[in-house]
């Protein structure tokens, strides 16, 4: 039979970007050790409101670990203690009874708050639109099997692509750095024949615009694979800012 | 009303090309002059809106996430099908087209989903353009693999993460056109009403899910890509965020809903653990290629299930299904599964589930092999269930998966209101009664990249282009004033009920009446039930804090309102098709074997159901849809 627990909580509350946020404390009694840990919030919210008081607000879709919409900050790490989860994979049953979690949104001036735990993340899809694509039309491709990938490199551009876009990467690095997210989508279409003939290009636009929304750069901490959902490698950034040299030395 | 399928004349092979030629294009220097709004930015939404972007149409596009990218379609698992026949066995355009129309039970129009067939080989080459890393062979060329319902190889696929790069691939087509300027991007936008002016689609009411800010946009034509109603149980595979609203609100402003019962049940799912639960997770049907499902042959049987002797088991799709055995279609397999688990003879906690067993494959093939096919989806189990699928067996029971049903559409995928299109799960139109396996993402990329750029410019060369009403016309007006007044009165009623609990309520007379099994006594109590529901939540629901900020229950608040009049319509079509077909079982009709019964005498339509009102009851006239089989044979769907 399933353990029930008691648990503490503090969340953080602001209402909008320029409000001053400040933290909630609420105390949960009976929490399944099978609920996922966006399920355990859902439960806060029900007693919440059904004492007349405000529900937190977070981001969440899938719950199964692949969108990438949640992206709570769990007592200082990104998405929680687990490894290679998202914190809607992340279950209860990794908490013991009495523990307190604190939860907040990713602390980066390039994700500005929305409201308590719902950042704004729109600067990477503005970082995929400076570059993140191969050119082709809807209807100009080749027959697919003419174009022939080692599986090696197959399989090694699809550990870049499988990047959710969550922010975990920014939420847990000391200078906000987008190097890992941005990097990754540089490796995963480098890999391939096809990110070929943009390659140069694409890794300037797209670090330009990393720079353009005030990401920081990257110092090596390597925070960012440490608390990545889906493990993309830091490689991803060397790879990317080597790219960019070359590009921006050679002037191709 | 009346339903005017548009479907070309000619062979079956030739339908397609000739339309191409024969519909009216418009010119590139007039392209420009046209809007168009695309609802939705999953596989169908995401390609349309890209595809009619590198037209030189004027796009809007709009969102409920805060991303495109995370759109629904990304968490479909398995692959995508496409006719390619690279495994040099035996597929064809036709095959694949035949497969798809028995699979549906013979419930879909023959023509789309040729169609569909046809172009499915595009969407393999323009994927891989794009750069999707599908998993390929040594020798460099892609690989296949095999689903339900197939007796050929012919699904690509990216590990278990098919959906997610292939959507990634539409989502970098279109945010490229965003760069460009030729897609207005509107992320964090719920569409609340479509505007018709004249008897045509001229725009939509969206709210701001930011600022609660209420803002019209008009158009020369409208795409609702919004995918499935799934969550009407509230306990299916859905994203949470999924909802019916865009394509009910269009419904009630005049489109054909259709086929409304028809919702697939899909097989191999991690079994509910608790009142608390959210959501259901799906194991990906490909799991079904490795892994063995059975139960104890014996009631009760509490041992391990490690320990249960070869002779004890029930191996049930393999004993009744031999030719297809554990790959049977997915109606099948669920049902199956429920009729075990009914007889007493399910596991876990609950009763409710059965064994997906890889013991045998691991052996045969080695742990190393089986981890680099399904790798990711045995850690999703072990984060859920808490239990290691290579050393246990994993327990599944079927969930609510995917809606055949939705907005009728001609075959130029336009409903029946003119300029209001629907694409992917957000219509009918080529899965018949039930979907097979892999073939979600072939329907949605197959509308978005290669149907609607078409089809849709057929429609606009005969419209005016630049003509514009304006936004202060009346309808647009007409139309805000009501997606207010509802917001207001949602807020206003301040009841002792909660949404979610609402919403639990509903989705349980829904999954218990509407689900796996029916029949006319559980749909006419449903309909009685789901109407007393409908009532109180109008008068007891409690929807905090305000609509000028973010305000998740508030959405939600709007889209359960929604769920509960289209659980009514389901039950009223289910009742009326007194047959069974596909995922449709009724059980006054089943064959001998408890197979589904078909009666293609009488029910061999597509029921076109048109909005009359809502005064405490639905009201809805029913039209009918003949399908004419003029190129393949009915026949009696066997796996055996």
């Amino acid at each position: 039979m399933s353990k029930e627990m008691t648990i503490h909580l503090k969340y953080w509350k602001q209402d909008g970007p320029n409000a001053k946020g400040y933290f909630e404390e609420y105390t949960l009694d009976n929490v399944n050790e099978h609920m996922s840990f966006l399920e355990m919030l859902d439960v806060l919210n029900e007693e919440l409101m059904l004492q007349d008081k405000e529900p937190v607000e977070f981001d969440y879709d899938c719950r199964e670990g692949i969108c990438g919409s949640c992206n709570l900050v769990i007592n200082g790490q990104a998405h929680g203690p687990k490894e290679r989860v998202a914190a809607c994979q992340l279950h209860m049953r990794n908490y013991s009874d009495g523990d307190h979690i604190t939860i907040e949104p990713p602390r980066a001036a390039s994700f500005p708050v929305i409201k308590d735990l719902v950042v704004d993340r729109s600067a990477f899809d503005r970082i995929i639109e400076a570059g993140g694509y191969v050119s082709i039309k809807t209807g100009s491709a080749v027959e697919a099997n003419s174009i022939l990938v080692q599986k090696e490199k197959s399989d090694a551009a699809f550990d870049y692509a499988t990047c959710i876009g969550c922010g975990a990467c920014v939420a847990a690095c000391p200078n906000a750095s987008a190097s890992l997210f941005t990097g990754a989508k540089i490796a995963h279409l480098n890999k391939l024949p096809q990110g070929e003939v943009e390659r140069s290009n694409r890794v300037v636009a797209m670090v330009d615009q990393m720079k353009e929304e005030g990401f920081g750069d990257c110092s090596n901490f390597a925070e960012c694979e440490a608390v990545c959902p889906v493990g993309i490698s830091i490689s991803a950034i060397a790879e990317m800012r080597r790219d960019y040299m070359k590009a921006v030395v050679n002037g191709d | 009303m009346k339903l005017d399928s548009k479907v070309p004349g000619g062979p079956l092979e030739e339908k397609w090309d000739k339309h191409i030629k024969d519909i009216n294009l418009v010119s590139p220097n007039n392209k420009r002059k046209f809007e168009i709004i695309v609802v939705g930015t999953g596989l169908a939404g995401g390609a349309a809106a890209a595809s009619f972007a590198e037209l030189g149409y004027n796009v809007r596009s709009f969102c409920i996430q805060d991303s495109a990218r995370r759109a629904h379609s990304i968490a479909a698992q398995g692959g995508i099908n496409a006719a390619k026949n690279y495994p040099n066995d035996g597929d064809s355009i036709w095959r694949l087209f035949y497969d798809t129309i028995k699979g549906g039970d013979y419930r879909s129009r023959e023509s789309n989903v040729y169609r569909l067939a046809q172009v499915s080989n595009e969407i393999i080459d323009q994927a891989v353009a794009q750069g999707v890393p599908f998993a390929r062979e040594y020798g460099g060329n892609l690989a296949n693999r095999s689903f339900g319902g197939a007796q050929v190889s012919r699904t690509f696929y990216a590990r278990g993460q098919t959906g997610q790069q292939l959507l990634l691939g539409a989502y970098q087509a279109m945010m490229r056109q965003v760069h460009d300027g030729n897609i207005k991007y509107h992320p964090r936008h719920e569409m609340l009403d479509v505007v018709v002016i004249d008897g045509q689609a001229r725009g939509i009411i969206t709210r701001d899910l930011v600022s609660g800010e209420l803002c019209r946009y008009e158009a020369d034509a409208v795409v609702l890509a919004t995918g499935g109603y799934g969550n009407v149980f509230y306990l299916s595979t859905n994203a949470k965020n999924s909802n019916v609203t865009a394509a009910w609100r269009a419904h009630k402003r005049g489109a054909a809903f259709a086929n409304p019962c028809y919702v697939q049940v899909h097989p191999t799912c991690i079994p509910v653990s608790g009142d608390y639960q959210s959501k259901l997770t799906l194991m990906s049907e490909s799991l079904r290629n490795d892994g063995r499902v059975w139960v104890p042959k014996k009631k009760g049987d509490e041992r391990h299930p490690n320990d249960i002797p070869e002779d004890e088991r029930y191996y049930y799709l393999e004993e009744r299904y031999p030719s297809f055995g554990n790959l049977v279609p997915r109606d099948v397999a669920s049902r199956n599964a429920k009729m075990v688990c009914d007889d007493g003879l399910g596991v876990g906690e609950t009763g409710l589930a059965v064994y997906l067993d890889f013991r045998d494959a691991i052996k045969r093939d080695g742990r190393d092999t089986i981890e680099s096919k399904y790798g990711n989806l045995f850690e999703m189990y072990e984060n859920i269930a808490g239990e290691n699928p290579y050393e246990r067996p994993m327990r599944i029971y079927p969930a609510v998966h995917y809606t055949m049903g939705g907005l009728w559409v001609d075959y130029n995928l336009q409903t029946s209101i003119p300029g209001l299109y629907a694409a992917g799960e957000a219509n009918f139109s080529d899965h018949g009664a039930n979907r097979l396996g892999a073939s979600a993402l072939m329907q949605g990329l197959s509308d978005g990249y290669f149907v609607l750029p078409y089809t849709i410019g057929d429609y606009l060369a005969k419209q005016e282009s630049g003509k514009r009403y304006g936004t202060d016309h009346e309808a647009f007006a007409e139309a805000e004033n009501a997606a207010q007044s509802q917001i207001d009165k949602l807020l206003s009623i301040d009841g002792d009920r909660t949404i979610v609990d609402f919403h639990r309520t509903l989705g349980k007379i829904v999954w218990d009446k509407i689900g796996i099994a029916r029949n006319a006594e559980g749909l006419k109590s449903a309909i009685e039930e789901i109407r007393a529901l409908r009532e109180e939540f109008w008068q007891n629901v409690k929807v905090p804090g305000d609509k000028n900020n973010y305000n998740k229950y508030l959405e939600f608040a709007g889209r359960v309102a929604d769920f509960f009049e289209l659980a009514e319509l389901m039950a009223q079509d289910a009742l009326q098709r007194e047959e069974s077909a596909g995922c449709h079982l009724r059980e006054e009709y089943q064959t001998e074997e408890g197979e589904a019964l078909r009666n293609d005498e009488d029910f061999s339509y597509v029921a076109a159901w048109e909005y009359k009102g809502l005064n405490g009851k639905l009201e809805e006239t029913l039209h009918k849809e003949n399908l004419e089989f003029e190129f393949v044979e009915l026949k009696q769907r066997s796996y055996k």
